[in-house]
């Protein structure tokens, strides 16, 4: 089981023909996922690795029903492009292009909520399924991410593309596998936050704990530890870093995203890590820690639910 | 990207939007032949950093020799900025101050208008329970009736619902029409004679937008200004030139530290993890910078040489995430190569070298060649910062 997406995925790439869409398309390919249309208005007719290019989305929809759509698009094309997508109805949307204005995320966040469209990114490297469906270069060509991601029962939420990958890496190594890895994007406007992936998660009965990466700046993780106050508690376990520590003693520099800015003092590192402890989230000190914390919770699920009736 | 006060308020004064009267002047002169205008007057230094009350960077000033002499001192500040200007401004009875602003809020995923009925230089540490949050629609006209409503909820009436009504209006307008990502008034003071009056403003624009803004980027000559107001320093310009030397990849977006060990570091994420990691484990980092993009040898090359020149480190680290689209003997031939380039032994400068993913294989080859021993995936972000700060045990 997993979240989002699967090996019944059927992939529409807008922007098909440019240099890194074609690149990702063809990583897509390789692993397996099946990228059924292509859309970039004007070349219509063409094909890119045997995938048939349209000019437009709804004429993709008619003709190949594809159920997720990949974005990489010029900056201030994206709005229009995203929003042909969610019109034509298609329930998952995964934008890659970085630099995207911030009015028009949040014109897209809108859009996005009103149509009940799951939007993912801007600045997202994409998601994947290990084994069964990768959705843009998140973990580059095939091989590689069959070295970095293996199928399993961890599900990860990254707003470091890079790091979704990393982690991954290190569960791999110590033989810990993952449903689903979502690079939700570093950006300050996302279409998917932390909480709304753990929610996602929660109700998926192939994820028994989720790992999140988190940066200074925003309120996400706020947001994800006040839902499990609401809600008593993790119901699947979290464990959590936050990394950028060394910026609390540094207000106003610019660091790593555009996201990664201290704007006020709830959204320094130092007091996300607070705050997610205090609902119970399991915040490692160090990265290195976490295959072996992960490892000692889900034996410890596993004991739960495998004891046998009658003891010895 | 932040503009200055005068620009800030020649945007909202051409919403209507009242703002004092005043004008910009480059030398001490221009100033004190403004202030002559006034009984009294407010002389403020044009930076692109906030808390400039505190810092001393406004000055009250009586007559015309008074304002020259404050604008002496405060065109003297330093700042990254040239030339360097002064706002100066009548000096106005305030009555009462309150805070306005147009911002997107991260909670709501969306704009909004968000009004205080105490503004001033702490409104930061005002109770939550006063501020009042309007949204605002992204993509839409701004609806008045909503401020209006909003407003009168939060008990203002009268001439002043009418006029704080117009001015969150042309707040809402501005923040829009030009991709700002912060429009700001505060204080918005009550002036005896004159009503609501903008004493201060502050804008951000979006940095991402300002393709489609040509005409305000030729008209602030936005095209030259620093990103966070922060003067860059010898080094960090030199690095910024690296980066300008071709389109692949960035090498080059460096901050300097106090300490003596160089880093290369990537991506984003990965790179804020290996300078917590190295300062945990007690080392010192000489620099900040982000590696990313599949970078040139050239540009590695360069940057590295910089490094080991100008910051002399004791040691140099290289530690990025598992990598995909960086080619990790590309990194492995610049970082070589600049080590050459200044001068220093490979083996004695490099303590380590940990870029696992892609064309990881030729990587530790060309490495070995050198005399210098590449880590792999399985020595974790954590690991490889302790060892790069001297600690070799777990």
């Amino acid at each position: 089981m997993s979240v989002l997406v699967d090996a019944g995925t059927r992939l529409l790439v807008q922007g098909i023909t440019g240099r890194e869409a074609a690149n990702f398309t063809r990583e897509c390919l390789d692993y397996g996922t099946e990228v059924v249309a292509g859309v970039t208005p004007g070349k219509g007719g063409d094909r890119v690795y045997e995938v048939p290019v349209f000019d437009t989305v709804e004429e993709a929809v008619a003709r190949t029903s594809p159920n997720a759509a990949l974005l990489s698009v010029p900056p201030l094309l994206v709005l229009d492009a995203a929003l042909e997508t969610i019109a034509a109805q298609i329930p998952l949307v995964v934008i890659i292009t970085e630099r995207v204005p911030r009015a028009d995320v949040a014109i897209l966040v809108a859009a996005a909520r009103n149509a009940g469209t799951t939007l993912i990114g801007p600045n997202s490297l994409g998601v994947i399924t290990p084994g069964k469906c990768k959705l843009g270069s998140i973990g580059g060509p095939a091989e590689d991410v069959r070295r970095a991601y293996t199928p399993g029962r961890v599900g990860i939420v990254s707003r470091s593309g890079g790091m979704t990958t990393e982690i991954a890496s290190m569960l791999s190594g110590a033989g810990i596998g993952q449903s689903t890895c979502i690079s939700v994007g570093g950006d300050a406007l996302i279409g998917t936050t932390l909480l709304d992936a753990y929610r996602l998660f929660v109700v998926d009965a192939g994820t028994d704990a989720v790992v999140t990466f988190s940066e200074p700046g925003g309120a996400q993780e706020h947001e994800l530890a006040e839902y499990l106050d609401r809600s008593g508690g993790p119901s699947t376990p979290i464990f959590s870093f936050v990394t950028g520590r060394f910026i609390d003693d540094m207000p106003g520099t610019r660091f790593g995203h555009a996201g990664t800015i201290v704007e006020a003092g709830g959204s320094t590192a130092r007091a996300k890590i607070l705050r997610l402890r205090s609902s119970g989230v399991e915040v490692l000190d160090r990265l290195d820690d976490l295959p072996a914390a992960l490892a000692a919770s889900l034996r410890e699920r596993a004991g739960k639910t495998t004891r046998a009736p009658v003891g010895r | 990207m932040r503009l200055y006060e005068w620009e800030a308020k020649q945007l909202l004064a051409e919403r209507a939007v009242p703002v004092p009267d005043g004008g910009l002047a480059r030398s001490p002169g221009e100033a004190g032949a403004l202030a002559r205008g006034w009984d009294a007057c407010v002389v403020k230094a044009q930076v692109l950093h906030g808390g400039r009350m505190k810092a001393g960077l406004v000055q009250f000033a009586e007559d015309g020799a008074s304002a020259e002499g404050a604008a002496a001192g405060l065109l003297e500040v330093d700042a990254p900025q040239s030339p360097p200007s002064v706002l100066v401004e009548e000096r106005l009875q305030v009555r009462e101050e309150r805070f306005l602003a147009a911002l997107y809020d991260p909670r709501a995923r969306g704009p909004e208008i968000v009004y205080t009925p105490r503004g001033g230089i702490d409104v930061e540490q005002d109770a939550e329970d006063t501020v009042v949050r309007i949204p605002l629609e992204p993509g839409r006209p701004v609806q008045t009736f909503r401020l209006r409503a909003a407003l009168r909820n939060a008990g203002v009436e009268g001439r002043d619902l009418r006029a704080l009504t117009g001015i969150a209006a042309a707040v809402a307008q501005t923040f829009f029409a030009h991709d700002a990502t912060l429009v700001e008034i505060n204080p918005l003071a009550h002036v005896a004679g004159r009503g609501w009056v903008a004493l201060d403003a502050h804008i951000e624009l979006d940095g991402d937008a300002l393709g489609r803004h040509p005409a305000l980027v030729e008209r602030f000559e936005l095209g030259a200004r620093a990103d966070d107001g922060r003067f860059p320093t010898a080094i960090e310009q030199a690095a910024s030139k690296i980066d300008e030397l071709d389109h692949r990849g960035v090498a080059g977006r460096l901050v300097e530290f106090d300490g003596d060990i160089a880093l290369i570091i990537g991506g984003g994420g990965a790179s804020l993890t290996v300078f917590d990691a190295i300062r945990d484990a007690g080392g010192r980092p000489a620099n900040y910078c982000e590696v990313g993009g599949n970078p040139s040898v050239a540009k590695v090359s360069a940057f590295t040489r910089l490094l080991l020149e100008q910051l002399s480190p004791s040691r140099l680290a290289v530690v990025m995430n598992v990598v995909s689209n960086t080619r990790a003997d590309l990194v492995a031939r610049g970082v070589v190569q600049g080590c050459i380039d200044a001068g220093r032994d490979p083996a004695d400068t490099i303590a380590v070298f940990r870029v696992p993913g892609a064309w990881e294989a030729e990587c530790h080859e060309l490495l070995a060649d050198y005399g210098v021993q590449a880590l792999g995936r399985d020595v974790g972000i954590d690991a490889a910062a302790r060892l790069a700060a001297g600690v070799t045990t777990r």
